[in-house]
């Protein structure tokens, strides 16, 4: 069959007045066009009395075919024109029987395409809604935290362990690079401005501040929104289409308990230690460039850095870090239990987790900038 | 109905937003009935469970529970904590609800893995487990804290023949061993006419129930076309067959 001749049409005038439609060789679907739209100029240009079709030189066909003679009969009718089909092989006379006794359903309506207004006020409600939900959720961590400090809510440490090995261990290696390289980069930035006052020396007190003031915390906890934050999001949100966390309600066990409690619990406790290892690896990449590229003495240069900032600052960097690490996780808690039931609403989840963290973590560091400034810390 | 009405359903009306999924819903389960909810795809047997077992709350009437009842359910996908061992999975309702030793409540959860044919599977996780298998450990998490009633979403959706009719004994089994209710939703004939004690039909259509019986019942004296088409297999009224 390798070598049969693709399928064709010739179109012959009977005597009896009929357009005869001659189809031979193989019809197959992938072969490509049919050239049903020059039988339907035939018939448009001099309607014939009957169309009939003739297909003793056929090899072969499949709906390719049918698809083929189903037109031509349209086209037929639209003119008036009568159809004989009994030239054609049973099989497709069958097949455009099945097809026009079908019956014909109305057309699923055409996407909806709201004007600007109407997208608009969409969002806005939508807007609400999200607000609303995130008020709720706020008061059903609340009312969670309640239940564990009045002892009604079993704390689970076991739970808190799990997350907190799982959201830390693995999160040093990208916590320590992204760290240091923003150390080097302070750094940078500081050699190239002092240097115009021969002032090196202050690039340790420069980065030591920032890092451990600041930048330690930002950059662990945006590490975290990118990981953890939106695993958060994933695994609640897969838990919900797979009607885990409904399996958890019917037994009588609040899922904010369950699970939200001790991965809130875990990264507020997490963050602060990641951020302790992040400031120093910050300090580092630091000196690596105050000491190697602005020739700062080593010894100096840590003396400088130690000097740099107190007990106060370094602690201060880390309660922020802790409210961080409740922020990251309460955001991908959030999205997680609100995702909808569908594969592409848990990835829409777990985007809007490391969106909603990142926002969140850069909003309260403002909050805290003017805090610690209008108190002095 | 086999004994006094363990759940009563008046006029429930349930809906998502402003669509209506079905309304005035009314039939009562009677105790150590096998009550099966019927329906074609798409009739809203599922949410109807879901109002059952309190997940959806009703747009009007009501559900009743006589008395103290305590439930289990086994969702459509089995819906085992991933995360959680077998065992663990067993466990949890035993954990939160009671305060049973952990030694104690080791045993129970060996004692409902065996129940449901899974002796010795405690520490696998859901993961290394069969579709069918993963429906057992629902069930025995479903029986954990002994319920008065079982919902059951679809038992055999996804099994084959073999392992759904294995699924039905143990429904049945647990019914004459422990006296349980079981209220199931099934489009499955052959799992309706050998567990069903007692029915309902919900039409997709007019979005209500149109028939009520023992699903042999209903199949010999169908009270509508739509019952006859669906309990004997045949592709509806206006086609020969």
């Amino acid at each position: 069959m390798a070598t049969a001749t693709p399928g064709q049409v010739a179109l012959r005038r009977a005597d009896d007045g009929g357009l005869v439609v001659v189809v031979s060789g193989r019809w197959r679907v992938v072969d490509g066009a049919f050239p049903e739209a020059d039988v339907a100029a035939a018939i448009a240009a001099r309607p014939p009395a009957q169309v009939v079709f003739d297909a003793s030189a056929l090899d072969g066909w499949d709906s390719g075919l049918v698809a083929f003679a189903a037109d031509v009969e349209a086209a037929a009718h639209a003119r008036g024109v009568p159809v004989d089909p009994s030239g054609l092989p049973a099989g497709v006379r069958r097949l455009l029987d099945l097809a026009a006794a079908a019956p014909v359903r109305a057309p699923a309506p055409a996407p909806h395409h709201a004007a600007i207004p109407e997208r608009l006020g969409q969002a806005a409600i939508d807007r609400g809604r999200r607000w609303r939900d995130a008020v709720a959720f706020v008061g059903e961590v609340a009312a969670a935290l309640g239940r564990l400090v009045t002892g009604r809510a079993r704390a689970r440490v076991h739970d808190v362990l799990v997350e907190i090995q799982q959201a830390g261990a693995d999160a040093v290696p990208i916590v320590s690079l992204i760290c240091f390289v923003v150390g080097l980069i302070l750094a940078f930035v500081a050699t190239v401005q002092l240097r115009a006052f021969g002032a090196e020396l202050y690039i340790a007190d420069l980065v030591g501040i920032a890092i451990v003031r600041e930048m330690g915390a930002i950059m662990t906890a945006i590490v975290l929104a990118g990981r953890t934050g939106a695993a958060y999001a994933a695994q609640l949100g897969s838990m919900r289409l797979s009607e885990e966390l409904d399996a958890l309600r019917v037994i009588g066990v609040s899922p904010v308990d369950r699970l939200v409690l001790p991965r809130l619990i875990a990264l507020t406790l997490l963050l602060p230690v990641l951020c302790l290892y992040g400031d120093l690896l910050g300090v580092l990449g630091g000196a690596v460039v105050g000491i190697g590229l602005a020739d700062v003495p080593a010894p100096i240069y840590a003396r400088q850095s130690l000097a740099a900032f107190d007990l106060g600052d370094l602690i201060g960097g880390l309660v922020k870090a802790s409210v961080y690490g409740l922020l990251v996780a309460a955001a991908g808690c959030f999205e997680g239990l609100r995702a909808g039931r569908t594969a592409a609403a848990v990835g829409r989840a777990a985007t809007a987790a490391v969106v909603d963290g990142i926002v969140l973590v850069i909003v309260a560091c403002g909050l805290f900038a003017v805090i610690f400034y209008i108190r002095g810390w | 109905m086999a004994g006094a009405p363990q759940i009563s359903v008046r006029d429930l009306t349930l809906a998502y937003g402003s669509y209506v999924v079905m309304h005035d819903v009314s039939f009562d389960v009677g105790r150590g009935d096998v009550f099966v909810i019927m329906g074609g795809s798409g009739s809203g047997k599922s949410t109807l469970l879901r109002a059952l077992i309190g997940l959806l709350a009703p747009a009007g009437g009501e559900v009743a529970f006589h008395g103290d009842q305590r439930f289990g359910v086994l969702f459509q996908g089995g819906a085992l904590w991933s995360d959680l061992t077998l065992g663990e999975n067993v466990a949890v309702a035993l954990e939160e609800q009671t305060s049973l030793s952990p030694a104690r409540i080791r045993e129970l959860v060996a004692l409902k893995l065996e129940l449901v044919g899974l002796g010795g599977t405690q520490d696998l996780y859901p993961n290394q487990i069969s579709g069918g298998m993963q429906k057992r450990v629902g069930v025995a998490r479903a029986m954990a804290l002994d319920p008065d009633i079982l919902f059951l979403d679809e038992p055999s959706a996804g099994l084959d023949p073999i392992t759904a009719a294995r699924l039905d004994d143990l429904i049945l089994q647990l019914r004459e061993g422990l006296g349980t209710t079981m209220v199931v939703v099934s489009h499955d004939l052959a799992s309706i006419f050998r567990i069903g004690t007692d029915a309902i039909y919900l039409d997709a259509e007019t979005r209500t129930v149109t028939a009520r019986g023992a699903p042999a019942e209903l199949r010999d004296h169908p009270p509508n076309p739509q019952v006859h088409a669906f309990l004997t297999r045949s592709a509806g009224t206006e086609e020969s067959s």
